[in-house]
């Protein structure tokens, strides 16, 4: 090399070859090889409970939108962050639950349609949500300014792309179990969702009475895990009867 | 001892160039800590356009993204015209070479941001690039101290004390600076906890205070150490502060959902002044190696 300068080339093309990848994606599940799932909708039972606050719940700050002001003309009254949302029954919202491990490895039908998340208002909608290892992630941007998409994935690949003012919606899939990641936008950086990947269809996210429930699950002893952005992981047993419906409640608290 | 005078002549144009340049590129270092602290390094996903133009729309994080980008970009241009201007008018050969050293150092940065963007900015290369900005600044500092009146006129040499010598302990200064500054640029890119850039303030202010005061001790004769002492002792001081206020206002506004405004100010005024220190770390070094000869 007799110049220095001849090296940006190569440093460039070692910049745009390695493309927006942070970690390297596992390989995807082999799920092809697996058998289909089969439950026998006469045997099938339930999981279903709820998740509880315990404690004084945090005051949650209101948005400070005022660096766009676009977004902020879009909420007639401050909207507060929703870190944290204690119902007024004391349950949690926004909590994950799935069936972490107890199922066999198998091919589980996809749903027919995508999960969609939506930028509105400079907000994500719905803050939580779960879907399918491979599942349709359709994304849309409502809003009148730009917005990035960052999905922080650790095992699958992450991405960050732009999404102008009603733009094309964009179609992502994730290969890989996860639960859960964070979705971002940096350019307004109070914009954060959080996505769990499951390989089965077997989770629920709690909305505004903190219950859950789990249909067509095969019988079998699994373990039910509940995740909450701030509070963390918890996880418990349960036991489903042939035709039977297991319960579990988890409990936070602050 | 009088002042022994050089033989090359004075360039006020250039030196105030070059100080321009050196202020621009501050004023760039202060644009890049705004990124960081608001988190809007990844506002713009593109590079080396910015939403595929030359000038997106300057809403959100995208304001401080691109600005810092378009900042950048100016100081490129003024780096250029430095290495031009140094090569029509200076004399000194090495002066040639440092403008060279200059606009490689400018070149590898714009490469490193543009990086850093396209792999969702990795701790090692975002700490890199933030550390290299230190250094670049500092290169600009110092073609400022070369290229000034004072410089060219000479220095009054003194001999070095043999009980306290301070040739090499004035290079200590900078690298530890240097070191403290990655280790905080890294503590902010999420490569580990600011455990490391806590523990290690205490170990740079001392080897700092120890080169001050050996040479307000052994060297306060000669004026440009003494001041050049004294600055970097103040500044160090203010730095070391700021360090305190940035790390409270990050533990207050842990759970906030956006970055607050007292917290970026603090921050960003702490990574200001950490190139200040190495700038006036590396300023020192230069002095005393200038000004304090080797003992026969």
């Amino acid at each position: 090399m007799k110049h220095p300068l001849a090296l940006l080339p190569l440093l460039l093309l070692a910049a745009c070859g390695s493309g927006p990848k942070t970690e390297t994606a596992p390989a995807a599940a082999n799920t092809a090889s697996l058998p289909e799932a089969h439950v026998d909708p006469a045997t099938a039972g339930t999981v279903s409970g709820r998740v509880l606050f315990t404690g004084t719940p945090p005051v949650m700050p209101i948005i400070d939108m005022s660096s766009n002001p676009q977004c902020e003309r879009q909420h007639k009254t401050p909207v507060k962050a929703e870190t944290v949302v204690v119902n007024p029954n004391g349950t949690l919202r926004n909590v994950f639950v799935w069936i972490k491990s107890g199922l066999s490895p198998a091919q589980w039908p996809m749903p027919a349609t995508p999960a969609k998340l939506d930028q509105n208002g400079c907000m994500y909608a719905p803050r939580v949500q779960g879907l399918m290892e491979g599942q349709d992630f359709e994304i849309l941007n409502s809003d009148p300014v730009n917005h990035n998409v960052h999905a922080e994935c650790e095992r699958n690949a992450a991405w960050n792309e732009s999404q102008p003012p009603r733009a094309e919606h964009k179609f992502k899939k994730f290969a890989s179990e996860e639960v859960l990641f964070p979705v971002t936008c940096s350019v307004h950086p109070w914009m954060r969702a959080y996505v769990g990947v499951s390989p089965h269809p077997f989770f629920f996210v709690t909305a505004d009475d903190g219950s859950f429930v789990l249909k067509g699950v095969p019988p079998g002893t699994y373990t039910i895990e509940a995740v909450h952005e701030k509070y963390g992981r918890k996880e418990g047993k349960v036991t489903v009867a042939p035709s039977g419906t297991a319960s579990i409640e988890f409990t936070y608290g602050s | 001892m009088a002042p022994n005078p050089t033989p090359f002549p004075y360039n006020r144009g250039l030196h105030r160039w070059s100080l321009l340049l050196a202020l621009c590129t501050l004023f760039l270092v202060v644009a890049g800590g705004v990124v960081t602290s608001r988190d809007a390094g990844l506002s713009v996903p593109d590079w080396p356009l910015s939403y595929g133009k030359l000038m997106p729309p300057m809403e959100g994080g995208i304001f401080y993204e691109h600005g810092h980008r378009m900042i950048a970009t100016t100081v490129g241009m003024f780096t250029i015209v430095s290495l031009v201007w140094l090569w029509i008018a200076e004399k000194r050969k090495w002066m040639k070479w440092l403008g060279v050293a200059a606009l490689l150092a400018v070149i590898t940065q714009g490469i490193l941001g543009g990086i850093t963007v396209l792999m969702l900015l990795p701790w090692w290369v975002s700490s890199t690039h933030a550390s290299l900005a230190q250094l670049f600044f500092s290169t600009t500092v110092a073609i400022v101290l070369f290229t000034s009146d004072w410089w060219l006129k000479g220095a009054s040499t003194i001999l070095e004390v043999a009980t306290a010598p301070i040739r090499k302990l004035s290079l200590a200064a900078p690298i530890c600076v240097l070191c403290q500054l990655g280790l905080g640029a890294a503590a902010r890119h999420k490569a580990f906890g600011s455990i490391y850039h806590i523990s290690g303030s205490p170990i740079v202010t001392g080897v700092i205070l120890w080169l001050v005061v050996r040479i307000l001790l052994n060297y306060s004769s000669n004026r440009e150490l003494r001041l050049g002492a004294l600055t970097l002792i103040s500044i160090t001081f203010c730095q070391v502060f700021l360090g305190i206020a940035a790390y409270m206002t990050r533990i207050a506004y842990a759970d906030s959902v956006q970055p607050m405004p007292l917290m970026v100010t603090f921050t960003v005024f702490h990574v200001a002044v950490g190139a200040l220190t190495m700038a006036a770390s590396v300023s020192l070094a230069i002095l005393v190696r200038r000004n304090v000869a080797l003992a026969a």
